[in-house]
Formats: structure tokens, sequence, C-alpha cells
């Protein structure tokens, strides 16, 4: 590292879990609805209503939390989070303040570009808590009158919250990335950061070696960063300010003027800027909500949840290069798309025998197919069975690379079996007994190559290859150069 | 005889035969309520045309031999703290006056699936924070035995209503003894089930691990017909139990051999009137009587009932409350006369060139929520709502709400061992009998005191009820409170069967009216 401080950055993500329902009554979660049409009395919190609570919510909570690794106290309870504002119609969030279903998790992030080394990134606790509604401002007219729509008030939440482990905005975008990945392998959330089922929170701040030692600059908490390159940015940027500002102000943390802050990302400007810092010294006054029961989960749930997380990224990375000998760089590539990229991957592993062009031809071609497309591998016309008998062609001579690409090709276009897509491209293996009269032919027209390849330089025979080619398209240029030479040895 | 001087099962047995229809009866207390009410203000409202319909309708299916309900065509009086779906439902306080919840309270729709006909719905302390009934934003309730006197609260009018034959039974909601002090005090039986044994969905909620809600009635035999129907599970109440209802009704007359009674040293002691003793201990030589054995037992951790309930209720109430804020529904304040006074004091502030106080000054948000509050609210329930905000505060939790919860257990495990030695603790319900309006107003440390014997139960989460055992020297009633352990309702009914089978106070009416 070139500057003369260290980052420090811990992560607050939080997931909207993909129940069908709310976390504390039966209303849809589904995004985009007019406003205010998926509630009721319990998530708009008329008097009287009683929160009761979603036990798929638990059940996806619980099983993200073990994949992080997590420890799963046997006891868990929900408070109040409390706090006035017209998004949240009961007063209060039922959160997790001093029990949280999970605790002192990791989750491992690495680099295959090999920016920074493996590490593994403390997760301090995973825990559940209801979503607010949104607040519109409508300022037309100067108005400045505001709409509430109460849609998402109750959606279930999970709140990850990292230690200050990472060091630099690329470590912090690799673990949001590892940790979205993980989120899909686990199909417990869209992860969709449009539609807000992901958020991210950023602590930041620098750890500055000075004559007089090390000191630390004040945590900006970092908020409304829209994707992950948005987040990067900001901690690039807000890595540099606080450089800056220590700089010329000297102000340190604890010091007066020292104290946490919190700044939000200006996307159009790329600069962070404060925000009104009220609620830092706000009082939350949680305590045990008395609607609700304490949850219990037992050992053998927690193992029966292990059991059933099914192979998750990092494993799967593992597995990938020593079964089939791929790159970590290709594993990485591979795991990144999906489970269900990497069983076609796999699959026509298996089936062709060779992991490494089968990791070339997916990341190349299918990959750029499917890019193209904007398309999963589930829409992908071609079976991994089918591809694989295309691979055991070029494998076998029969095609070459670049015919091989041609087929693949007319199959997606088509629908066609390999066989088919050949003979519709005109593809067919060449006779021998063609194929020593084209060479004959081509040798007695180029007196020239045999005299050269007869003293010794074999390379003029690949003037050949060309011509033998536009002659016949489908005749194999490695056989044609063995075949050449075979006949010049002999004349 | 009139109808209305009769007890709710009697009334049923004279609908069931056919010799009364529930358009009669419905028409008769409605005649009652509106006779006697404008003098006792036990209802905030009475839908005459309503009730009436309702009884029509229950008649008609009667007359045509369909099957009806347990209640079917009795009048049931709502406490107006629970939720009636399309009707107003305003917990007595300015904040709810206009508020009409989308849907019924599990309870109310039991009622009415039970073929009850909803007869009106009774006036309360705000919030039921209260033990005099005379922090309703509507008006207080007069004790129907003495009109210058409290009904008692905060379920204040549901027992007078009783009491004063406006309805053969009623909803109340008990938190802190809000059944069983106006039921002591009004004359009439009133229940607090065991926590957890009646849905609180639609409950409007003060301290949701005390409130339950019970019934009032005029003997322990119609509490127990009402009950079969108000118990049972609620999956919408994560804190209902799911365990079988007895058969209350049929059960409530068969006596109890070998009852143990128990007397809590502690709830005969300093500030029980010796008026309310001399009858609380007569009772008890009834069921000895009986063949009632009775012991001492003790009570030690009650001393500091008044100051846990103190904490552990308002710290709740201030968070049940918060939801009231006039952003969705309920009072809200006049916008533009609040955004007049914030650029009154706006402008007076930069006139002064006070930047720090313009800096601290509302923005209008915080504004419409601190006047709302302040004129949606009554005294009772701000003190309330402030004292739990302060004891939840940071530095204040663990001194106040954590140690508070701490004591609670401890007073629950006295109980768990006095009904070691005994099936049910007997003792007072209140220190004295219903005092007089106003007299306690600015005393609200005397007012705490007055749930002394009652909020034990609810702290404990144990069932209790009240049931008259005398009167007073100013022919006040006095009530006898029977606790028992947790879901042992049954007993506690059978228990007060017994005592109603062998005495008379309850069968008493207010002579005033
Ligand atoms: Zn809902």
């Amino acid at each position: 590292m070139t500057e003369p401080y260290t980052i420090i950055i811990g992560l607050e993500v939080h997931v909207q879990l993909s129940t069908a329902s709310k976390l504390f009554c039966g209303c849809s979660t589904a995004f985009g609805s007019p406003a205010n049409t998926q509630t009721c009395p319990v998530c708009i919190g008329m008097p009287g209503s009683l929160p009761v609570m979603n036990r798929e919510a638990m059940a996806l909570a619980l099983k993200t939390a073990v994949a992080l690794n997590c420890e799963i106290p046997r006891r868990t309870k929900w408070d109040r989070k409390q706090y006035y504002y017209p998004d949240l119609p009961k007063g209060y969030q039922i959160s997790q303040f001093d029990l949280p279903l999970s605790e002192k998790g990791y989750l491992t992030i690495s680099d295959s570009r090999g920016r920074f080394e493996p590490k593994p990134i403390r997760i301090i606790r995973a825990h559940l808590e209801e979503d607010a509604g949104k607040s519109m401002h409508d300022e037309v007219a100067g108005k400045g009158d505001s709409r509430i729509d109460l849609n998402r008030t109750g959606t279930p939440l999970l709140e990850v919250v990292s230690e200050p482990d990472l060091r630099s905005p690329v470590e912090a975008r690799a673990y949001l990335d590892e940790l979205k990945l993980l989120l899909n392998y686990l199909d417990v959330s869209d992860c969709n950061m449009q539609e807000g089922s992901l958020r991210v929170d950023a602590n930041i701040n620098l750890h500055i070696d000075t004559p007089e030692g090390p000191v630390a600059t004040p945590i900006v908490e970092v908020k409304n960063m829209n994707s992950f390159r948005a987040v990067e940015r900001a901690l690039d940027f807000e890595a540099q300010r606080q450089y800056e500002v220590w700089q010329e102000t000297g102000t340190i943390m604890g010091a007066p003027g020292g104290h946490k802050t919190t700044r939000g990302w200006d996307e159009t400007a790329q600069v962070t800027v404060p925000q009104r810092t009220k609620e830092e010294s706000s009082d939350y006054r949680y305590f045990p909500d008395p609607d609700l029961v304490p949850v219990t989960t037992t050992e053998e749930q927690v193992e029966a949840i292990r059991a059933g997380l099914g192979e998750l990224p990092a494993a799967l990375r593992e597995r990938l290069q020593k079964t089939y000998n791929v790159t970590p760089y290709d594993a990485d590539v591979l795991v990144n798309q999906g489970r269900e990229l990497v069983d076609y991957f796999t699959e026509l592993a298996d089936r062709c025998g060779d992991g490494k062009m089968a990791a070339n031809w997916v990341e190349q071609d299918v990959l750029r197919w499917l890019n193209d497309r904007q398309i999963g591998i589930g829409e992908f016309s071609v079976s991994a069975d089918a591809l694989a008998g295309l691979l055991e062609k070029i494998k076998g001579g029969d095609l070459t690379t670049s015919r091989g690409r041609d087929v693949l090709t007319a199959m997606l276009d088509s629908g066609q079996s390999v066989d088919a897509a050949m003979r519709k491209l005109g593809i067919q293996s060449v006779d021998q007994n063609e194929l020593e009269t084209l060479c004959g032919e081509l040798l007695a027209a180029n007196p020239k190559v045999v005299e050269d390849v007869k003293e010794g330089r074999l390379k003029a025979v690949g003037a050949l290859i060309g011509q033998a080619k536009s002659r016949n398209p489908n005749v194999n240029p490695g056989q044609v150069r063995e075949l050449c030479l075979k006949l010049i040895e002999r004349m | 005889m009139s109808l209305t001087d009769l007890t709710a099962t009697e009334l049923l047995a004279k609908l069931t035969q056919g010799e009364i229809t529930s358009v009669e009866l419905t028409g008769v207390f409605l005649d009652r309520i509106a006779a006697v009410d404008p003098t006792i203000h036990a209802f905030l409202r009475i839908d005459r045309p309503a009730a009436l319909a309702r009884a029509a309708e229950i008649d008609a299916r009667r007359a045509s031999g369909q099957p009806l309900g347990a209640l079917a065509g009795l009048p049931v009086a709502l406490k107006d703290v629970l939720c009636t779906a399309g009707e107003p439902t305003t917990c007595a306080s300015r904040m709810l006056e206009n508020f009409r919840p989308p849907y019924d309270a599990t309870v109310v729709a039991r009622l009415r699936a039970a073929d009850a006909v909803l007869i009106g719905k009774t006036n309360m302390d705000e919030f039921a924070m209260g033990g005099s009934n005379e922090n309703s934003a509507f008006g207080p309730v007069h004790n129907p035995w003495d009109t210058d006197r409290v009904p008692g609260g905060s379920s204040g009018g549901s027992a007078a209503a009783v009491a004063a034959r406006m309805t053969p039974l009623a909803i109340g909601s008990d938190t802190g003894g809000s059944i069983r002090c106006p039921a002591g005090l009004c004359g009439v039986t009133g229940l607090k089930p065991t926590y957890g044994r009646v849905s609180r969905y639609g409950l409007v909620a003060f301290a949701s691990s005390l409130d339950q809600i019970g019934p009032l009635a005029r003997t322990a035999e119609d509490v127990a017909l009402i009950l079969g129907v108000l118990a049972g599970h609620d999956p919408a109440d994560s804190t209902s139990v799911d365990r079988p209802v007895p058969d209350y009704a049929r059960t409530v007359s068969k006596p109890l051999s070998g009852l143990r009674l128990g007397l809590a040293r502690e709830h005969f002691g300093e500030g029980l009137e010796g008026q309310v003793e001399r009858a609380v201990r007569e009772a008890i030589k009834v069921y000895e009587s009986l063949g009632a054995t009775v012991r001492e037992v003790s009570l030690p951790h009650s001393k500091y009932a008044v100051a846990t309930y103190y904490l552990i209720a308002p710290c709740e109430a201030s968070s049940n409350l918060a939801r009231y804020d006039g952003a969705h529904y309920g009072h809200r304040t006049n916008q533009e006369a609040m955004l007049a006074e914030l650029e009154i004091e706006r402008k007076a502030l930069d006139a002064a060139g006070d930047t720090e106080g313009l800096d601290r000054l509302d923005n209008a948000l915080v504004r419409m929520y601190r006047r709302t509050r302040s004129e949606g609210f009554g005294p009772e329930v701000r003190r309330r709502v402030m004292l739990g905000t302060y004891a939840l505060s940071a530095g204040y939790y663990d001194a106040y709400y954590l140690k508070a919860l701490k004591v609670r257990r401890l007073i629950r495990q006295d109980f768990d061992r006095a009904f070691e030695e005994v099936d049910l603790l007997a003792g007072p319900v209140t220190p004295t009998p219903a005092f007089r309006l106003g007299e306690k107003v600015d005393d609200p440390l005397s007012m705490y005191l007055f749930d002394l014997f009652t909020i034990g139960a609810n702290l404990a989460g144990i069932g209790g009820i009240s049931i008259p055992c005398g009167f007073s020297a100013e022919g006040l009633p006095i009530g006898l409170q029977l606790q028992a352990p947790p879901f042992e309702e049954e007993r506690l009914l059978r228990a007060a069967h017994m005592f109603q089978t062998a005495t008379d106070w309850h069968t008493r009416k207010p002579p005033a009216i």
C-alpha cells in the first residue's frame, strides 16, 4: 500500500428475505404494487392489532446465519426499537437487540486477480427485523408534502453486521460480492439493489501513522449507495476525503469535532455529503416486545439446516479446481455465475472428460451468448450433453475450434443436433482418398514448397493448408499438413 | 320483577323456552339505559336500531329452528377499548374520538358468533389508565350505589352498567385490577382470566404483558357462561395459550370439596379499611362453614408490587401509545395553526438573533407530533407515557425496567409457592369502598396504591375474581377477591358460585336508581 494510512471498513447489509408474506402479518411482499395496497391492520400498526412471527422468515434467516458460520443461540427474542417517523406506523420497529438469532460468524473473501490475500471477515451478528415503509417527499409547488407508502412496512429484513475487518474499498466490494453470491446460492433473497432488497451502509475511518504514533480519523457512516460500484467509489472518495480533512484540521476520533457522523453518497456528483446528524444522539429505548414470545432453536434444528445448505461457493470453487483441474480464476468465474451454471459446467466436463476445455467453452462461448441476450443458463438451448458431443468432435480432430464455434452457433440458431448442424454447414469428414488426391494436386502445383520442405524448411507446407481449405472447407488442417509432409518424403 | 333484574342465565332460559324474544329483552335493556344512563354515564355509545335489528335477526333464526350460539339473544356491553369493525372505538380518548377500526377484536367476533346482541360501548379511563374512571375524556362514570362516588376503573362503565341493570353482561379489560376493582366497588362479579386465556387481538393495548380481557356480570354462573365464549387459543395473538377450554357453564355449579383457602398476610395489613377487612373475614367464615380450610400464607414481595407495576405498565404503555402520532389515523393537530405557531416562534428567535434557539426549533413534523399528542392525550396518559419513556431511556433501563422485571419474577414465585399450600387465595379487592369523585384526582400516588391487592395477579399472570361480599356503613358494596393458579378459572368460578349460593350480596340492587 502506498498511502500513509490504513483504511478500516465495516459493513452493515440489510437483505430483504424472499418470503411470500411479511414478517408479522400475511400481507404480500411483492415489489412495485400501487401504494398502500399491501397492508393490513397489523403492518400499519392499527390499535389492538398484534404481530405473529412468520416461521418461513425465521427459517431463511437461520439458514443464512448458519451459512455465514454463525453461532446460533438456543433462544432469541424480539425487541422494539423506538423512534418517531411517519413511515414507521407503530412508532417502533420490531427488531432484535441483545439476543440476536445469530452471532460470531465469518465470510471468507478472496480475489482471483490477487489484489489481496484470502481472508475471513468476521460477522458480529445477523438478526431479523421488519422493514419500514417509504416516504416520498413531494416538493411540487413548494408545498413540501410527503406521501407515505406502507407496502414495504413489515417486510422481513436480515441485517448482517461485519466487524471492521475490511482494509480497502476493493475488499469491501469483494465482501459484498461474496455475500450476495452466498445469498443467491441459498436462495433466500433476490438481492436486487435497485428495488431495495439489498441495502448497504458502510462505516469507515483511517488509521494514520504519525511520528507521534498512530491516530484514527473520526468514523463516518456512509449511506445512500445504490450499487456495489457506488459502495466502492464512495469508500474510495471517503478515504481520500478523510485523509485530506485530517491533513487540514488534524481532527481525530474522540477529540472535539471527532464524533461519528453520517454522510450520504451523491451518485451524480460522485461525492459524499453530510447528512442531518440529529439521530446520532437518539436513544432507541429498546425493550423486549411483549406481544411476541421468544423463539427457541435446538441443536438438531441447526444441524438439519446445516445438512440442507448444499454446496456453497467457497467449497464449490475448491472442488472445481481439484476435480476439474481449472484455474482459481476459472473456478471463480464459473461459481460466480450461480449454481445452475456450475451444474451445466460439471455435466459438460464430466461428459467430455476435459475440465479445462469445458471451462473455456463455458466461459467464452456459453457466457457470451447468455450475456448478449441477458438470459440465464436455464434458457440456453444446447444441453451440456449436446455441447459435450461437439467438444468430442473437436478433440477427435473432426473439427477445428473455430469451425466448432460455427457449429455451436448453428445449433443455437436452429436448435439442431451437432450432426445436423454440421451437415447444414456442409461440414463432413473428408474421405482419405479424397484428401490424398487433393494433397497430390497441391504438391504438383507448388514445386517451390516441395523444394523448401526437402531442404528442411518444414514451415513452408503451411502455404498449402490455406489452399486446401479454400478448395474444401471441411478438410482438417492437421491432416493436410501431415499428409503433405508424408507425400513429399516419398517423392 | 323486571326482566332487567334477572341474571343472564335466567334470561337465556326464558329466551330458549320462548317466553321472551331477544327484541323484547334488548328493548327493555335499551329503555333502562335511556332512563338511567344520563345519571350514570356508563355508556359512550348506543346504537339502538342496530341492536334491535340484530336481536330480531336472532329471534328469526330461533323461530325457524336454526342452530344458535351460546349467548343467543343476550345483550352484552363492550368496554370501548375493544375494536368493533366500522364503529367508533375511542378508548375514551380525544385521540381516537373519530377512529373506526376496520376489524373486530377476536372476542367481539366470538361474541357475534355466539349470537350475543352487542348493546353498546362502555365508558372507561382513557386507554384503560386509571382506577376511578375519572380519566375518561368524555366525562366520568358515576357509581350506581352513590352517584357522587367513583365506580372504580378502568372498566367502570362496564361494572356500572351491570350494577345498574343496564346490561346483564359486559366485557372489560384488566391490566392492574381494571375489572376486579370496579366490580368490587359496584357490587358485581368480575373475572380477570389467566394471561393468555383470552385473545388480546383487537384489545387496544395499554400494557401488553399485563392486559387481559374478562367478563363482568351479576353472578359467577353468568361469568362462566360468557367466559366459555371468550376463552380459547387465537393464532392472531402469539401470547394466547393453546389449551382446552373447560365447559365452565356446566361445572360452575359443582361445589369444591376440601377447598384450601389462603389468606395472604400482606393483604390484611396497613391501608386496609376496617369495615372492608370485616366483610372479607366474614366471607371467609362462610367458606369455612361450607367446609373450606383456611390458613395464612405470605407473598413477601407484594410490597414491591405497586412500584414494579408502575414501571412495567408505563414502559409498555409509552411504547404502545407511540403509534398515536397524528400521521396515520386519530387526532391530528390543526396544521395551519401549528405552522403559524412555528412561524411566530421562528420570527421571534430570528429577531432576538438566537441562532441556537433557531437550530433547536422543531421542524414541522416534530411540532405536529408534539401538538397532536399533547392535545390528544389526557393528563394521566401523558404522565404514564412520560414515566415509561423515562424509565426506558439509556442509563435508566437497568435500574428501572430491568429491575422491575426481576422483581416481577419474584412476585410470580411468591404466588407459585403460596399455591403449593392452598387452592385459592382470598382477600380484599380494594383497600376501601368507592371513594368520592374528585377525591384522589390530585393525588396520583394514593390512586396508584388503590390497586395494591389486584396488581399482583397481573404481574404473576394468574386469574382473579371479584365477588360482592358485603356493604359498608354508607351502603357501598365491598368485594372479595379470589385468586387461583394459572388456568384454574374453573376453580375460581366454582368457588365464587359456592359463595353465591350461600349468600345474597350479589342479588342486591342499587337503591338510588
Ligand atoms: Zn400486513
